[in-house]
C-alpha cells in the first residue's frame, strides 16, 4: 500500500531523514515512536508531500508521489491526515469543515456530503455538534472532528501526526478510542505518537526512529519487551 | 489672537463643498485601491518569483516614493498623456487609488501570512488545490483580519487627499488656501480645515470600531 524507498529529506544543510525504507501493507497499523527531532513527523509529512522529498521514492498503491507528473491533489484525497494542532477551519461550522472537501474536490452534492458527514459525526460521537464552530469545542472534540473530516474523503490510508500531544490528559482517551475503532474497521494507519499504551495495544508494527533512520522495527510485543538496539533500549527506558 | 468668524461663515459653503470632494476622493481612492490592491496582493503571492516580480515592483515603487511626487507625475504627466489635458480631480482619484492599492496589497499579504501554516496544510491534505485552499480557507480568514488595517488605510487616505490641493482639485485645503489668499489670515482657514478633517476621521474611526465589534461578536 505504501512503499518508501531510500527516502531522504533535508532542510538546507540539516538532513532530517537519512535513508528510510519501509513497506506498509493494507489494513496495517504502523506506530512510529522516537525522541523529538528524530524525523518521525517529517517522515509522515513526506507520505502526503506536505514536505517535498529531497531524494528517494514514496509509492502509494504503486504511484510514485515524488514524480513531477503525479497529480498530488488526487493522491492526497486517498491519504487522510490528522494534525497535532487539529487545524480545523475556525470560520466554518463543524459540518462545513467536514463537507468542504467532499463538495469541492469529490463533487458530491451538498445533501449527500451532509448525510455522509452526519454519519461520520455519529461515528465519533459528536452528532449534536454539527452546527457548532470549532472555537466552542474542547480539544478532544476538535480532534475527533478533524478525524471525521479526514474520513469524509474516504481515504485508503490515514496518517496521524501526534494526534493526542496537544490534548489535556483527560481527553486523550476519547481520541484514542476513535482511532482504535478505525483500526478495527481495517483502516491502514500510520501513527506518530508518544502513547506507548496505544502503540502496544493497537499497533501491528512499531518503528523506532532516531537521528533520521528507522533504528528498529518489530511487533509491539517484541519491540517493547525485547529491544535489540542500544538506542531503542535507552529511549524505552525513559518513556516506559 | 482674534478669530474672524465672519470670514469662516462666508467660506463655509465652499469648505463644505470641499469636504464633499474630500470624501469623494477618499471613497473612490479606497474603493479602486482595494480592487486593484487585492489583485496586486494576490499577484505578489504567486509562488513563481518571475511572475510575482511586476507586482512586487509596483508595491516597491508606490510605497517607496512620496505620494506628493506621485500626484505630480499623474497630474502633469500621465493624465495629459491620455486625456490631452489634465484634470485635478481625475488625477487625484488616480494617484490616490494607485497609492492606496500598494498599501492594500501589503495588508492582504500580511493578512494571509498571519493565518497559521496548519490551515493551508490541512486544506491541502484534504485534496484541495492551492487555489481552492486560498479561496475557501485562507482568504475568508485573512479578510476578517484585514478590516482594522484597511480602516486605518482609509483614515490615512482621507488625510493624504489634502495633497491634491496642489493640483487644483477643490477639496478642503484648496478652499482654505483660497481663503488665506483673499484675507491674509492663517488661523481661520487652517484651523477650520483641521476641524473638518477631524470630524471626518473621528467619525470614520468610530464607525470602524463599531464594525469591528460587530464582527468580533459574530
Amino acid at each position: 500500500m505504501i512503499k518508501v524507498v531510500n527516502l531522504k529529506k533535508s532542510f538546507g544543510d540539516n538532513e532530517v531523514l537519512k535513508n528510510i525504507n519501509v513497506e506498509i501493507k493494507p489494513q496495517e497499523v504502523v506506530v512510529v515512536i522516537g525522541p523529538s527531532g528524530s524525523g518521525k513527523s517529517t517522515f509522515l509529512r513526506c507520505i502526503n508531500l506536505l514536505e517535498t522529498i529531497t531524494d528517494g521514492h514514496v509509492y502509494i498503491e504503486g504511484v510514485d508521489i515524488a514524480d513531477k507528473s503525479t497529480n498530488i491533489n488526487k493522491i492526497r484525497t486517498e491519504v487522510g491526515m490528522v494534525f497535532q494542532q487539529f487545524n480545523l477551519f475556525p470560520h466554518m461550522t463543524v459540518l462545513e469543515n467536514i463537507t468542504l472537501s467532499p463538495i469541492k474536490v469529490r463533487k458530491l452534492s451538498k445533501e449527500a456530503a451532509k448525510q455522509k458527514a452526519l454519519e461520520l459525526l455519529r461515528k465519533v460521537g459528536l452528532e449534536e455538534k454539527a452546527d457548532a464552530y470549532p472555537d466552542s469545542l474542547s480539544g478532544g472534540q476538535k480532534q475527533r472532528i478533524a478525524i471525521a473530516r479526514a474520513l469524509a474523503m474516504e481515504p485508503k490510508i490515514m496518517l496521524f501526526d501526534e494526534p493526542t500531544s496537544a490534548l489535556d490528559p483527560e481527553m486523550v482517551g476519547e481520541v484514542l478510542e476513535v482511532m482504535r475503532s478505525l483500526a478495527k474497521d481495517g483502516m491502514t494507519m500510520v501513527v506518530v505518537t508518544h502513547e506507548m499504551g496505544f502503540a502496544r495495544e493497537v499497533g501491528d508494527r512499531v518503528l523506532f526512529m532516531d537521528g533520521g533512520y528507522i533504528v528498529e522495527e518489530n511487533t509491539p510485543q517484541e519491540l517493547f519487551e525485547n529491544p535489540q538496539e542500544e538506542r531503542t533500549k535507552a529511549f524505552l527506558s525513559k518513556v516506559l | 489672537m482674534d478669530i474672524r468668524f465672519d470670514i469662516i461663515i462666508e467660506y463655509l459653503p465652499y469648505l463644505l463643498k470641499g469636504t464633499l470632494l474630500t470624501i469623494g476622493l477618499s471613497v473612490a481612492g479606497i474603493l479602486f485601491g482595494m480592487l486593484l490592491g487585492l489583485l496586486i496582493g494576490l499577484g505578489e503571492m504567486i509562488r513563481n518569483k518571475i511572475l510575482a516580480l511586476p507586482f512586487l515592483c509596483y508595491v516597491g515603487f508606490f510605497r517607496g516614493t512620496p505620494l506628493f511626487v506621485q500626484i505630480l507625475i499623474v497630474n502633469f504627466g500621465a493624465v495629459p498623456l491620455f486625456l490631452g489635458k489634465t484634470n485635478g480631480i481625475v488625477a487625484g482619484v488616480i494617484a490616490l487609488s494607485l497609492n492606496s492599492a500598494a498599501y492594500v496589497a501589503e495588508i492582504l499579504r500580511g493578512g494571509v501570512q498571519s493565518i497559521e501554516k496548519g490551515q493551508m496544510e490541512a486544506a491541502r491534505s484534504l485534496g484541495l488545490s492551492h487555489v481552492q485552499a486560498m479561496r475557501y480557507v485562507i482568504l475568508p480568514q485573512a479578510f476578517k483580519r484585514m478590516i482594522p488595517p484597511l480602516g486605518n488605510e482609509f483614515i490615512v487616505l482621507i488625510k493624504d487627499s489634502s495633497l491634491v490641493s496642489v493640483i487644483a482639485a477643490p477639496e478642503i485645503v484648496y478652499w482654505a488656501q483660497a481663503m488665506e489668499t483673499q484675507y491674509y489670515r492663517v488661523w481661520e482657514p487652517y484651523l477650520t480645515a483641521a476641524f473638518l478633517y477631524l470630524v471626518l476621521t473621528l467619525s470614520l474611526s468610530f464607525l470602524l470600531r463599531f464594525i469591528e465589534r460587530r464582527l468580533a461578536t459574530e
